[in-house]
């Protein structure tokens, strides 16, 4: 029961996170869309460490 | 945690690892090592060959710029070349026209001296007409023995009329 | 090319030889229990058991089953070998020895010892131990786990991948050695090659190091990535999505930059320069553990969790068949189960790679991360 709520928590603060991440790029590649293919590999990368670390604290949890 | 634990197999993690590495081992022999060379190779070929292009294009500018150079200057010297010759010309024009006129002068001057000359010319001949007419009249005067006063002066006047004074 | 279609002309019809033989071979089980007899899936629960089962590794290559008309349990597929090390020593025999049964029921002898499968797990029974008995939780309590180096599905996809791999790449290789520019299956290959070399090796390592590590990077790439698109077939692998690949994978990259880190790299690990004296040994610390701990297992988490989500999701996707059958009747649980499944099943497509490239790109960064010239600028 307890993992579950903790499971839910962990998918707030990571959705949140990627929202951020993803709003951010794009209006970073809104602004500038010659730079769009070097904030697309940088969004990907701080995606996936956000995703590792929720994956991680998921996993904890399991 | 703990489930993922019991899920993890540990020999499966050995075999796949043993796996693996001969897997990166011969893919790296067989595979990478010369596809990698040869798109290296291919690439740097290519960019010889663009240098190469670039270097062909610039002496064909500079080619071009030489020509262009070659043929203003041509250009120019012929522009010369034609002043030069309309003024040779020009100034032969105005050389046979000073010429012209310089003859026409002379020859005019030439006539008129001539004119006056054949005018002299004449009037000594009038002159001398008329004294040899005079000494005629006179001849005849003296000819016809003149008798009285009247007659001769009716000769005299009879004469007279057959001279005209030209 | 004309050898190498006859290659494969010749690889089909082995491999379909093989099938039906093994089928053949493997048949027809006359089963003990009808509560558990192996892949029949109706109710909600049969479906989340076997969608756990599925994520396993399994010890036979099972394709589909059905029930006969007498009630008989019928299997396609065949069987895989067992390769067990034991108190005993050495022990091998083919998986249909278990005949397809997963709950410990069917008990294995072979030299003196005796084996029952678990959940794809095979336990060694204790001596006296004539049957398999379960605590509350679900653990055997008179038998234990066995180091299991069989030849699993998983490591058949990992067999099958690396040769399939081979076989592209070698061919790819060879023919630079006649033409400049290659033809067929292996153009759509070069700039697949050159991609990673170029967005992912080059940006992340540099100029001057990427080189020694591209060798690594696109054999990743390429195996994550075709074993993905493995799993999206309907012969149910999961090879990235099981821990012990992953970890696997993961712990070549810690390899990699752990032992190619420069002299600079340690000595802003261990010893940071510019910062207080007091506080160096604390950052050491949490530095140390970010690239020994921190970086492998997020690698390894996130590419686990990934696949083994999207499998489920997939399944589950799927099991709507069965679960909404009563509610939404034959037709309508079945078309909202193909629609959906087909859509999550495209997004798949797209995670495959994408996390195939995510792996290769974070292990470029890290390896970048530990080559790098350190000037004493700070």
């Amino acid at each position: 029961m307890y993992n579950l709520i903790g499971a839910g928590l962990i998918v707030i603060g990571a959705g949140i996170g990627l929202g951020q991440i993803g709003g951010k790029a794009m209006e970073g590649i809104a602004r500038q869309p010659e730079a769009t293919g070097k904030i697309q590999t940088a969004m990907i990368i701080i995606a996936a460490l956000l995703e590792g670390l929720a994956f991680g604290a998921l996993f904890l949890g399991k | 945690m703990e489930t993922l634990l019991n899920d993890f197999s540990p020999g499966l993690f050995v075999v796949s690892t043993i796996l693996l590495l001969a897997l990166i081992g011969l893919m790296v022999k067989f595979a990478w090592k010369p596809i990698l060379n040869s798109l290296e190779e291919r690439e740097s070929g290519i960019e010889d060959a663009l240098a190469a292009a670039e270097n062909a294009r610039k002496e064909m500018q500079n080619l071009q710029a030489d020509n262009e150079r070659l043929v203003k200057e041509a250009r120019a010297e012929r522009d010369a070349m034609m002043k030069e010759a309309r003024d040779i010309r020009d100034k032969m024009i105005a050389e046979a026209k000073e010429d012209a006129k310089e003859v026409t002068t002379k020859l005019i001057e030439n006539a008129q001296e001539s004119i006056q000359q054949e005018k002299q010319a004449a009037l000594a001949e009038l002159k001398k007409n008329v004294a040899e007419l005079s000494i005629g009249i006179a001849e005849t005067v003296i000819k016809k023995e003149l008798s009285s006063k009247k007659d001769q002066l009716k000769l005299v006047e009879e004469t007279l009329k057959h001279v005209t004074l030209n | 090319m004309k050898i190498a279609q006859k290659t494969i002309k010749f690889l089909t019809i082995a491999m379909v030889a093989f099938f039906t033989a093994t089928t053949f071979a493997s048949g027809t089980d006359k089963k003990h229990d009808d509560q558990n007899d192996g892949g029949r899936v109706n109710t909600k629960e049969e479906v989340e058991a076997y969608i756990l089962h599925h994520i396993k590794d399994s010890h036979d290559f099972s394709l589909f089953s059905y029930t006969g008309d007498n009630g008989e349990r019928h299997h396609f597929g065949f069987p895989l070998p067992i390769i067990l090390w034991t108190s005993e020593g050495l022990v091998t025999f083919m998986s249909s020895e278990f005949h397809h049964n997963d709950d410990g029921h069917v008990i294995v002898e072979k030299k003196g010892l005796k084996f029952a499968k678990v959940h794809s797990k095979i336990y060694e029974l204790d001596q006296s131990a004539s049957s398999i008995s379960f605590d509350e939780t679900h653990h055997p309590t008179n038998a234990h786990k066995v180091l299991d180096f069989s030849i699993t599905k998983s490591v058949v996809g990992i067999l099958f991948i690396g040769l399939l791999l081979l076989f592209w790449f070698s061919r790819l290789a060879k023919q630079y050695k006649t033409k400049k520019v290659p033809t067929g299956f292996a153009r759509v290959l070069e700039p697949l090659v050159i991609y990673v070399r170029d967005e992912i090796a080059k940006p992340n390592i540099g100029e001057k190091h990427y080189r020694r590590f591209t060798g690594y990077l696109l054999t990743v790439f390429f195996f994550i990535w075709v074993l993905n698109l493995l799993g999206l077939t309907p012969f149910g692998f999961n090879v990235t999505g099981q821990l012990a690949v992953t970890a696997c994978l993961a712990i070549f990259t810690l390899v990699i930059y752990t032992v190619s880190g420069t002299k600079g790299y340690w000595m802003h690990m261990v010893w940071m320069p510019g910062v207080p004296v007091l506080i160096r040994p604390v950052l050491a610390i949490i530095e140390l553990a970010g690239a020994l701990l921190i970086k492998p297992f997020s690698l390894l988490v996130r590419l686990f969790a990934n696949i083994s989500a999207g499998h489920i999701v997939v399944m589950s996707l799927i099991a709507i068949m069965f679960t909404l059958k009563e509610s939404l009747g034959v037709v309508g649980a079945t078309g909202l189960s193909l629609v959906l499944s087909f859509f999550i099943t495209l997004i798949e497509v797209l995670v495959a790679f994408l996390q195939a490239y995510i792996f290769t790109m974070l292990s470029a960064l890290f390896i970048g991360m530990a080559v790098e010239d350190h000037d004493e600028h700070h």
